[in-house]
């Protein structure tokens, strides 16, 4: 029997608003514990919230960018828990009116394009924070309750791990764009939820499924869901029954336990907010908001193609992230080739980046500095190669290329008298490689040529270079 | 009766509280009269009525995203019956 791998998940993000979502404490992130709080957010009896209005204003846009229809009428709920991370015994959310309904994200796995559905976005607070280091007793940080979140819900749409991967990458580009959050998922900014259930290929019916709460990464993502299809495919051919249940994912062991502790049926008992008035939201706010939309990455990707006669490729590479975007775009505007930068953002650029820690977020070379370089390349004042030792020296000394090129005399070779001299020699000291030539061996010039660049330190200008070698070695053969 | 002893519990057992078996019945019996008085409602015809989604009639009361001074971490610990390194101390926590 051939089986299938249902996924359904649910994404947190916190919206990156100065304050809290019904207070006005603020939202930062690494704060001494529990000084960033005030009695609304401690759940003191009496308090009143009141709804941070750039909260709704993030929620439409994310909902509009997930291509969500956005509520007229929505209201907040009261979700009931006993957990103490939430002081209110509450968490303030939606339930049946949520902000944003019926979206879609479209993902291309292995070539394939398809759309991902969205069922729901809606808008709630975060919880604090706990923390298992007391020797008799847990320790609650309030900070980060009544961070605004979005929870966006997905229809069971998925089938793999790389579908999942690859939805999670799309919405955070694209939340990333909108800049509703930063998505920093080293700082819970974004959390995965993953409702999993296999059945048999061809069925429509779903199978009983296990759900996965905040994975933290990419990485844990796809572990996670492949572990838990693979657990629940063998329970299945062993002829047991899926229990439906909350699971742990241990990213360290790389496995799923059951959680026995939550057994219980969930019962939220969610009734209306009375401390909070429903949100209205007219026509004209919400076309208001879309019309501030920036570029998303799937526009940026086409018109990059387009405008740009950018491969396809290259066009998805520089719209994953927005700043990567915001790069190009500079450089673009200082230095019409596209495909010159494109190449050195994608090949030259990560590496370095890497060695130096930084990031598209941190980089010290600026667009400009980087067309200078290239235009160095291009009038052949410098060949490609030492154009690569330039960027690096560039990266660890914040110089200037014209500068670096002038100090470590890189300019290129370009006298042929100078040239001709080196490659009489290296012709003549190479007569297999004139052989090889004469009997039609095309690939030997290159031999030549590396020969070259080897005596003159890569400064030999490789057009030139070449042309003078074909001339040599033709004299030689005749 | 609308509401069973089960039914008592049930909520009991969410709402985290403990009854002896006198008051769940005594509680089955007075909640159960609760709400078979407000089923009284059901009788009513309401199809021509707009569904209640909320309470009040007022709608959009927003503030603006401005940051004003927190508590001092002495003062949000100051009514928490047990606090240990800034922190409210609760009882121990499963993970």
């Amino acid at each position: 029997m051939e089986y299938e791998i249902v996924i359904g998940m649910e994404i947190h993000v916190e919206l990156g608003t100065k304050t809290k979502i019904f207070c006005s404490c603020p939202t930062e992130f690494g704060q001494d514990e529990n000084t960033h709080t005030c009695p609304v957010c401690l759940g003191m009896p009496g308090v009143l919230p009141v709804l941070n209005e750039k909260v709704v204003e993030y929620a439409t846009r994310a909902g509009l960018a997930l291509n969500c229809e956005i509520a007229h009428f929505s209201k907040m709920d009261r979700k009931n828990y006993f957990y103490p991370d939430l002081p209110k015994a509450y968490q303030t959310s939606q339930f049946d009116l949520p902000i944003c309904t019926g979206g879609a994200v479209g993902i291309e796995v292995d070539g394939v394009k398809k759309d991902i559905g969205i069922t729901r976005i809606h808008i709630e607070e975060d919880a604090g924070k706990l923390l298992h280091e007391s020797a008799d007793g847990t320790l609650l940080d309030v900070n980060r309750c009544g961070v605004p979140l979005i929870e966006i819900v997905t229809e069971p749409d998925l089938r793999s791990a790389e579908e999942a991967r690859a939805f999670a990458e799309k919405v955070r580009n694209i939340l990333e764009y909108t800049g509703v959050s930063d998505c920093k998922m080293e700082q819970g900014s974004m959390r995965f939820d993953v409702n999993l259930s296999i059945r048999e290929k061809g069925t429509e019916v779903l199978g009983t499924r296990t759900e996965m709460k905040n994975l933290n990464s990419f990485r844990a993502l796809i572990r996670a869901v492949q572990y838990e299809s693979k657990r629940q495919i063998i329970e299945l051919k062993k002829g047991r029954e899926i229990i439906q249940e909350t699971r742990k994912w241990d990213d360290t062991k790389g496995v799923s336990s059951s959680l026995r502790s939550k057994e219980e049926a969930h019962d939220y008992r969610y009734f209306p907010e009375p401390d909070l008035v429903p949100i209205v939201l007219e026509p004209s706010y919400i076309e208001r908001i879309k019309s501030k939309l920036p570029e998303l990455p799937e526009a940026k990707k086409k018109r990059y193609v387009e405008e740009y006669k950018l491969p396809e490729y290259d066009a998805g590479v520089l719209t994953t992230t927005g700043v990567t975007a915001r790069f190009f775009e500079e450089a673009v505007a200082l230095y019409n080739e596209p495909k010159q930068i494109s190449n050195w953002m994608m090949v030259e650029i990560p590496p370095l980046l890497k060695e130096n820690e930084q990031s598209m977020e941190t980089i010290t070379i600026t667009p400009a500095l980087l067309v200078e370089l290239l235009k160095l390349v291009r009038d052949k004042v410098i060949s490609g190669t030492s154009g690569k030792e330039v960027l690096k020296e560039m990266f660890v000394s914040g110089k200037n290329a014209g500068d670096i090129v002038k100090e470590q005399g890189l300019a290129q070779m370009s006298d042929t008298g100078e040239l001709e001299a080196i490659i009489e020699k290296i012709v003549a000291d190479n007569p297999k490689s004139v052989e090889d030539i004469g009997a039609g061996n095309e690939k030997a010039y290159g031999f030549l040529t590396g020969q070259v660049m080897k005596a003159t330190k890569g400064k030999a200008n490789a057009q030139v270079a070449n042309e003078i070698i074909r001339a040599v070695v033709a004299r030689h053969l005749a | 009766m609308s509401l069973t002893r089960e039914d008592v519990t049930y909520v009991a057992n969410l709402a985290r509280l403990e009854f002896s078996e006198d008051e769940v019945t005594a509680l089955a019996d007075q909640l159960g009269a609760v709400l078979d008085y407000a089923e009284t409602l059901s009788g009513l015809d309401t199809s021509h009525i707009k569904a209640t989604e909320h309470v009040l009639a007022v709608q959009n009361v927003f503030r603006e995203d401005e940051i004003k001074s927190c508590l001092t971490n002495e003062e949000a610990l100051a009514n928490a019956p047990e606090s240990e390194a800034g922190c409210f101390k609760v009882p121990r926590v499963m993970e």
